[in-house]
């Protein structure tokens, strides 16, 4: 048999891996679940036609993020808990790929969900609007952007959970380290240092990536951080993900397994 | 063939692996023997290239393994029962390994079939017996259909059928012209299936030899080694 293993064959290695696990198929339901039922229930209660009722329909995004975060660090710790990695490993010795097919067919994956949440919440929402208030349109200015760039969230957040993962190898430590970084840090930075709370993953996903105009802050606008465009915002977070597979792919490299 | 030379490997002031050379040939089965601790696994996992050594190399058919271009196909590992997820049934898993190797799924079954798994294959491998577990190990080993196997304490947890059922297997894999290098601390088992012996205490060498000669002169395969190692036993109770 000719040529060498590569990204190919290591990827469709991940998608059995992947898809074989009942939890992954129950984990990203719920999210779906979750981010369309909070989406329905926000947009139900919208009274005020102004409002950016794109933006409320995607409420159950960022709550839905951290169930595909967490999958993303399980993804990988799973290896190390059950020992698989070893098996992995030695299917797969450039151990790099290991990673690189990971992140590409769990992306791929939490993509296609995430996007599917994220459209099926937006026009749940938008048939379910009462209170005599117009449906937004994908049409309308921004909307297909902050529809689009809400379902890559969840990509983006779980393959920050993946490189995670990678990096930290504990399952319950490594969800820890989301969580806080995620939801808990965010909260606490955006009260001391508006300036960096822009910068923080979930108000790039509240107030950058799912929103058809820019958030303002009215009265008492002095202490509010300006928000990063919708598509700086995407880079940031993209940023985040590549550090955290690079950092992780790099310790996979040189660490014993 | 196997190539361990001046393989070392230290964990902090602890030096596991100790500049340890030896050749595992193809055509015999040769038994890897140590007291616990002695350094068995940590040279398994330095030739399959999942610790790195602090010096020397080993090379398998003259390549490092992780030069190799189609390892499972290459060789076959059985480091630890139960490498595998809890979740995943013996078959996904399987098929996830074959997959990595361009190996047809027709193997899968095959291989099942093999270590006497079939009926097993759709059910989450957690609810596995130690010896199911290790079975599973074994078919994973035997996926590639490799020239070289490397199996650590393969007949841990496994009945007398199992038990004899490995010694069979492993004996007709060398038979083929394989090399098939078993570790085990279990003298009496390794007499019945090695005719070579690679013998560490505390990480070095301490025998490189065939079980005939080994036992020569000593009442059994057992005394030889205990006669061996008695200055490189690490854990030792009290009688």
């Amino acid at each position: 048999m000719t040529g060498r293993y590569g990204l190919a064959q290591a990827a469709r290695m991940e998608w059995i891996k992947l898809r074989s696990l009942r939890s992954t198929w129950w984990t990203l339901a719920v999210t779906a679940a979750g981010t369309v039922g909070i989406g329905l229930a926000v947009g139900l209660n919208s009274k005020d036609a102004s409002a950016d009722l794109t933006n409320n329909a995607l409420a159950g995004v960022v709550p839905g993020l951290l169930l595909t975060g967490a999958l993303g660090v399980l993804t990988m710790t799973g290896e190390y808990t059950s020992g698989t990695i070893r098996a992995t490993l030695a299917a797969i010795p450039r151990r790099p790929l290991v990673l690189a097919a990971k992140a590409a067919v769990f992306g791929a994956v939490t993509l296609i969900v995430g996007e599917a949440a994220a459209f099926i919440a937006f026009f749940a929402a938008a048939a379910t609007l009462r209170h005599g208030i117009a449906a937004p349109a994908l049409g309308d200015p921004g909307v297909l952007r902050a529809v689009v760039l809400s379902g890559a969230g969840f990509c983006l957040i779980g393959l920050l959970g993946l490189g995670l993962g990678a990096i930290i190898r504990y399952s319950a430590a490594a969800v820890g380290v989301l969580v806080a970084g995620v939801y808990v840090v965010a909260q606490v930075i955006g009260f001391v240092a508006h300036s960096a709370a822009a910068y923080m993953p979930i108000l790039i996903l509240e107030n950058s990536l799912s929103t058809t105009r820019p958030v303002t802050c009215g009265p008492g606008a002095d202490s509010c951080p300006s928000f990063l465009s919708a598509w700086a915002g995407l880079g940031v977070m993209s940023l985040y993900a590549v550090i955290a597979l690079t950092a992780g792919g790099w310790l996979l490299a040189r660490r014993d397994a | 063939m196997i190539e361990a030379r001046n393989l070392t490997r230290r964990y902090g002031p602890t030096v596991a692996v100790d500049a340890l050379s030896f050749d595992v040939r193809p055509g015999s089965v040769t038994g890897f023997l140590g007291p616990n601790g002695s350094g068995k696994s940590t040279t398994m996992r330095l030739i399959l290239g999942l610790d790195r050594p602090d010096a020397g190399q080993a090379r398998i058919g003259g390549r490092r393994y992780r030069e190799l271009r189609w390892p499972l196909r290459e060789v076959g590992a059985l480091l630890e029962a139960k490498a595998f997820h809890p979740g995943r049934s013996a078959r996904s898993h399987l098929a996830a390994l074959a997959a990595g190797n361009a190996i047809p799924r027709t193997r899968v079954d095959e291989v099942l079939d093999l270590v006497g798994l079939t009926g097993a294959a759709g059910r989450r491998a957690g609810k596995f017996s130690l010896g199911m577990g290790q079975r599973l190990g074994v078919a994973a080993a035997l996926l590639g259909d490799p020239a070289v196997l490397l199996l650590d304490e393969p007949v841990n947890g496994l009945d007398p059928e199992g038990v004899r059922w490995i010694r069979n297997l492993l004996r007709s894999l060398a038979a083929q012209g394989r090399t098939v290098f078993v570790s085990s601390h279990l003298i009496s088992e390794m007499a019945l299936t090695a005719e070579r012996l690679v013998v560490i205490g505390r990480g070095r060498l301490l025998a490189d030899t065939t079980v005939a000669e080994l036992s020569e002169g000593s009442a059994s395969l057992e005394d030889a080694f205990f006669r061996l190692t008695g200055d490189a036993v690490e854990y030792r109770g009290v009688a």
